[in-house]
């Protein structure tokens, strides 16, 4: 058990000849993904790393593909979600960073009546040690376990896996939700997925400063997660008003600081680390 | 990405959403002549800077003959103005905006921005106009009206309505808001705006609805299909060096502190940031270097960072993933070629191909810091910092 992703699931790469698209393609057939293909309009029928390229969403559906991971540039990437959408995947993981907030908040209502989870934009995906990953995680640092860990950030999220992995532990599945501002699986979703997941005994959640999911979160984690819980909030030291890097990580009109954040967490019952390299240890602690 | 009110009050005509007829002045001789081609015999003379609160740092000036305003473009055009939202030294000041006075009956507070909750984009409404709407926000919540907006449906009549009649506006009134609401929603939406907000709104004497400020604030993620509106942009505004960042496709964001940070991923970035300031020190900035970023870009970075004559030494926290360690490892020593490093520099690596990373480094015959993580890599920072002072 794992939550979302499994040896089973079969990609299928939106963009996956692109220069992004195509590295980490490479990258996810040497982690033991099993992409069975690419979709870029106007190659189909060509091929890209010993795999067929289909022209539509439809036709890599028709094939076998339950899941796609999305590469295609930010113009085009809202787009390429609806299609996936439309073309009944179970997952879409979309790694583009940069697609306007506003395709973000139309791509929200087409896909809600769809049966569909979309994790991203503008995050890392989604790994399950040992089994699969689709995204663009270091597949290397993480090692199969049960602390579930889901996080706004990129490279912040590995540096908890290698926390965690570096006391002797490991990962049941790890989700970077994305920094964007309106993205699709959220915090509240993983923690659900998480405390009904058996092979989860534990949770890292690493939030940041911008909005106010990790407080609805928090408020969720408290009322219905019994599994012991590590927090973090990057940006204590940001100023107000300044985009930090991420499109979401703002605080502004005085909302969305990472002390609210922090004291959301603490009231709710989450250990919360202060010192980032702390991660690991506050979880063996608690353990 | 913001732009001046001057400029927004041009994007509202343009939509049908009303403003006063208004002029800019780049100095005082311009402001004089700008009344004669406007009508009536009260001018508002407005200072053309970014920041709000400009009525309480003296940067609007009403002004009841020619002679005064004159003089008052004389005063604020070179100065630096000081705002409630400015630092303490102030905004320098280069352009006035002169604008018809108006007969005001009632002032009212109108907002649109992205809700993050809901994920929509919501129109918020306040009779409480001319005050910071944070302010209503925080004594008063139910004095604010929101109205949410599918973007497939668009604003409709019954919500324009809603508005008008929640504002308490009348007879012909009701109308003209309606006109007014729809006019800048579709604005909104069109050019893809993070922010709209007119503070105040106001009813005239003979019922128009009129936008007496303007301010807007486009996401910057929706720029590559608004090349218009990229040519708004005003650099005098914007931190030299966070611009010369963007143009090379980087992050950067200038602090107070006096250890420059380069980090690869926004999360990382600001967690080192916060690291620094658990042990003692202070950044003297956030950098992204992003996800794909060269050897290139890696070295820009560097220059960026050196040229804060406040950086006392120099924390690189990369973790690899889609950024791999021998981009990083190429650029610092491309960089450390070209510049001279005359700061310690304190450098974590960890990720895809770090092991390549550090070899490179290590046979460059740099003189660098290596850390073993992030917190070894926060201290060895401070201490070379202080050393270094």
């Amino acid at each position: 058990m794992s939550i979302w992703l499994d040896s089973s699931s079969k990609v299928v790469v939106q963009g996956i000849t692109g220069k992004n698209g195509q590295f980490h393609s490479e990258q996810m057939l040497d982690y033991g993904t099993r992409i069975i293909g690419g979709v870029t309009p106007g190659k189909g029928g060509q091929e890209t790393l010993g795999l067929p390229i289909w022209d539509t969403m439809d036709e890599a559906v028709d094939a076998g593909a339950n899941v796609s991971c999305i590469f295609v540039p930010p113009a085009f990437a809202a787009d390429a979600i609806m299609e996936a959408a439309d073309s009944k995947v179970d997952l879409i993981v979309a790694i583009t960073e940069g697609i306007p907030a506003l395709d973000m908040v139309k791509v929200k209502k087409y896909i809600e009546p769809i049966d569909v989870r979309l994790i991203g934009p503008n995050c890392p995906g989604i790994i399950t040690p040992g089994k699969s990953k689709v995204g663009i995680m270091p597949g290397h640092i993480h090692r199969k376990g049960d602390v579930g860990i889901i996080s706004r950030s990129g490279t912040l999220t590995y540096e908890a896996v290698n926390q965690v992995t570096e006391k002797g532990l490991g990962q049941s599945t790890c989700v970077g939700i994305g920094g964007d501002p309106v993205n699709g699986t959220n915090f509240m979703d993983c923690l659900e997925a998480f405390e009904n997941d058996g092979d989860t005994k534990s949770i890292i959640m690493i939030g940041e400063i911008g909005g106010t999911a990790e407080e609805t979160a928090s408020q969720y984690a408290k009322d219905y997660v019994s599994k012991p819980i590590v927090g973090f909030i990057a940006g204590r030291t940001a100023p107000p008003g300044k985009r930090m890097g991420h499109a979401g990580a703002i605080i502004s009109g005085g909302k969305g600081t990472a002390k609210e954040k922090m004291n959301a967490m603490k009231r709710a019952g989450i250990h919360v680390a202060e010192n980032p390299s702390k991660l690991g240890n506050t979880l063996e602690e608690i353990l | 990405m913001n732009i001046h009110e001057y400029q927004a009050k041009e994007l509202f005509r343009q939509y049908g959403v009303k403003t006063l007829n208004g002029i800019l002045a780049l100095n005082s001789n311009e402001a004089a002549n700008a009344c004669k081609e406007l009508s009536g015999k009260i001018w508002v003379v407005k200072a053309q800077i970014h920041a709000g609160g400009r009525g309480k740092g003296g940067g609007i000036v009403l002004c009841r003959s020619v002679d005064e305003v004159y003089e008052a473009a004389n005063n604020i055009i070179g100065s630096k103005l000081v705002t409630p939202q400015t630092t303490s030294e102030g905004v320098n000041v280069s352009k006035v905006y002169v604008e018809e006075g108006c007969n005001i009956a009632k002032e009212f507070y109108l907002g649109i921005v992205l809700d993050r909750e809901k994920e929509l984009p919501v129109i918020m409404a306040s009779t409480e106009g001319g005050i910071e709407i944070e302010e209503v926000a925080s004594k008063n919540p139910e004095k604010i009206l929101k109205v949410y907006v599918d973007p497939v449906t668009g604003l409709g009549d019954w919500q324009a309505r809603k508005i008008a009649f929640g504002l308490g506006l009348e007879g012909k009134q009701v109308k003209s808001c309606m006109g007014f609401m729809k006019n800048l929603y579709n604005l909104f939406i069109d050019l893809d705006c993070s922010i709209v907000e007119i503070n105040p709104l106001v009813v005239t004497t003979a019922d128009d609805i009129v936008a007496l400020d303007a301010k807007i604030n486009f996401d910057s993620s929706a720029l590559f299909r608004h090349t218009d509106i990229e040519q708004l942009r005003d650099r005098e505004e914007e931190e030299p060096l966070e611009i010369r960042a963007t143009e090379v496709g980087l992050n950067y964001i200038k602090l107070d502190g006096e250890i420059g940070c380069m980090v690869n991923g926004a999360g990382l970035a600001m967690a080192t940031m916060d690291i620094i300031k658990l042990h003692g020190g202070e950044p003297a900035n956030f950098l992204d270097v992003g996800g794909g970023a060269d050897s290139e870009q890696v070295a820009e970075g560097f220059r960026i960072i050196l040229s804060d004559s406040s950086v006392k030494a120099i924390f690189v926290n990369i973790f690899g993933g889609i950024m791999r360690c021998d981009f990083i490892a190429e650029g610092i020593i491309a960089a450390a070629k070209e510049i001279k490093l005359d700061v310690p520099v304190i450098v974590r690596l960890a990720g895809t191909n770090v092991g390549i990373g550090k070899k490179m480094l290590a046979e460059s015959g740099l003189n660098l810091i290596t850390a073993d993580d992030m917190n070894d890599g926060a201290i060895k920072a401070i201490k070379a910092m202080r050393r270094k002072k």
